[in-house]
């Protein structure tokens, strides 16, 4: 039997969905059989981020209310095999379904996959219930902005009154430049005001734009920082360790060469 | 019931007139005797206020009790009863007294959203994040970073302090008291202490050294810590 991992934030746009969908590719990548669910009923977007928008016909909707059976309305992914998307509705609202029906999804899913991965609504309300309510494990994911720390404590203040492993934190959107002149919280400071573990940092990218409005996961690409940092996030879930991926850009050939010099660079 | 022995022993100190009240005869007749006591010699209109201690020894008074015992004493004579004092207190007192010198331990993170309410002194192990809330009756005492809102001394008592091995919260208030971080970003302190000033009335943040200089009642602490 497979676990299921939620991912929220509390505030809105901090990469939850994106942050989904790279993990779900990067466990697919990995030959593990995953399953995205999409809970943010009435503003769906993983559907859009994955490119599986055109297919669907039956949403986790239908499937609460009973008009067609779980494995109709999964999704197969493009690129994948093993990677199947179970979409939100979009024309109900987060009251058409409850806690209680999203687990018994969550855990018949279980059954057949190694990986449930739970795309949680922004807000504290009725769909984060939703969304936590089937999972075994939590990843927290926030960016490195005072707003949105604030709203990732919370979340897991919140979190740690359910009966989950402690949740695990994703930093994501780092821009090294702010980071590096201290204009950004930087990432020892939220570890440490939030005191939960570190899963991964990932660098704001513009190839992660690109790819969610592709339809094609940055994960899938091999070699753009993001899906680097996705993919490393994806190997310690598996419980490899691998190190955080060092900030500072590569310097170049000619920086190398004054360097060795003795010159400033 | 012997009327030989007296109920009410009248005695002068320095600070105004004591009465003692025998406490194995009954209320009433101890009403009784003071009413035809206090009745007995005039005094002149012109002398001044007497300030009158009565001590109960050990018999309980309930609050109507204790004010129509204060009216006798006051209707007769030019006296004002100062304070009432008694060896007994109820159970019910006895444990809010306990209650309210009593310090909890709480370890954990008291993050965004979350309150954390204690009657006494607050011992938290562990950091207020910001938009997180301790709030105690006593002195709050964090062993850890205070982000968020600290409150002490919450029905009411001034004399409290808020304590945290890194300082910088959102607000810190003590009893009616509310004092606020500055609008600039501005790097927090290590083991400071929140107290009022009396000479400006406003909270103020110092090292714990010289706050206990300045509230005594902090070494009261110091007893309560070893009392358990």
């Amino acid at each position: 039997m497979g676990e299921a991992i939620v991912i929220t934030s509390g505030k809105g746009g901090v990469g939850k969905t994106t942050t989904t969908a790279n993990l779900g590719t990067a466990l697919a990548l990995q030959n593990k059989k995953v399953c995205l669910v999409d809970t943010d009923i009435g503003l769906r977007n993983l559907d859009v981020v994955m490119g599986l928008e055109n297919r669907i016909i039956y949403d986790i909707v239908d499937v609460v209310e009973e008009r067609c059976k779980t494995k109709q309305a999964l999704i197969k992914d493009k690129r994948f095999d093993c990677l199947h998307l179970l979409p939100a509705a979009q024309t109900s609202d987060k009251s058409a379904v409850t806690p209680e029906r999203v687990k018994a999804i969550v855990d018949e899913l279980k059954q057949d996959y190694d990986y449930v991965i739970i795309d949680c609504p922004a807000g504290i309300e009725q769909g984060y219930k939703n969304a936590v309510a089937g999972a075994d494990k939590a990843i927290v994911v926030t960016t490195p902005e005072k707003a949105s720390v604030r709203d990732a404590d919370r979340i897991i203040g919140l979190l740690e009154q359910e009966e989950l492993e402690p949740p695990k934190l994703v930093i994501n959107r780092i821009r090294n430049h702010l980071m590096k002149n201290g204009e950004m919280l930087d990432v020892d400071e939220i570890v440490n005001v939030l005191s939960i573990d570190l899963l991964g940092i990932v660098i704001d990218d513009d190839a992660v734009i690109r790819g969610s409005n592709k339809g094609e996961p940055v994960a899938f690409t091999p070699d753009t920082k993001a899906s680097i940092a996705y993919r490393n996030i994806a190997r310690r879930i598996l419980g490899e360790s691998v190190p955080l991926m060092n900030l500072e850009e590569d310097p170049g050939l000619m920086t190398k060469v004054k360097k060795f010099f003795g010159m400033r660079a | 019931m012997t009327t030989n022995s007296q109920m009410v022993t009248i005695k002068g100190t320095r600070d105004g007139l004591t009465l003692r009240l025998n406490d194995q005869c009954s209320y009433d007749a101890i009403l009784q005797e003071l009413e035809e006591k206090l009745s007995v010699s005039g005094t002149d209109a012109d002398q001044p206020m007497i300030r009158v201690t009565i001590q109960l020894g050990n018999r309980y008074l309930t609050d109507q009790q204790k004010n129509k015992l204060r009216d006798i004493v006051r209707e007769k004579q030019k006296l004002v009863v100062e304070q009432i004092e008694s060896d007994i207190i109820t159970k019910e007192e006895a444990l809010a007294w306990k209650e309210n010198s009593e310090i909890t331990p709480i370890v954990k993170t008291i993050r965004s959203g979350q309150v954390v309410q204690v009657t006494g002194d607050l011992l938290l192990l562990g950091d207020v994040n910001p938009g997180g809330k301790v709030i105690a009756t006593g002195n709050i005492f964090v062993l850890g970073n205070l982000r968020g809102i600290a409150h002490a001394g919450y029905e009411g008592n001034a004399q409290t302090v808020i304590a945290a091995s890194y300082m910088k919260p959102n607000q810190l208030r003590i009893a009616g008291q509310l004092s606020r971080a500055p609008d600039q970003d501005s790097d927090g302190v290590y083991i400071e202490c929140g107290f009022i000033d009396e000479q400006v009335n406003v909270i103020r943040i110092a090292p714990l050294q010289e706050v206990i200089k300045l509230k005594p009642d902090l070494l009261s602490f110091e007893r309560r810590m070893l009392n358990g």
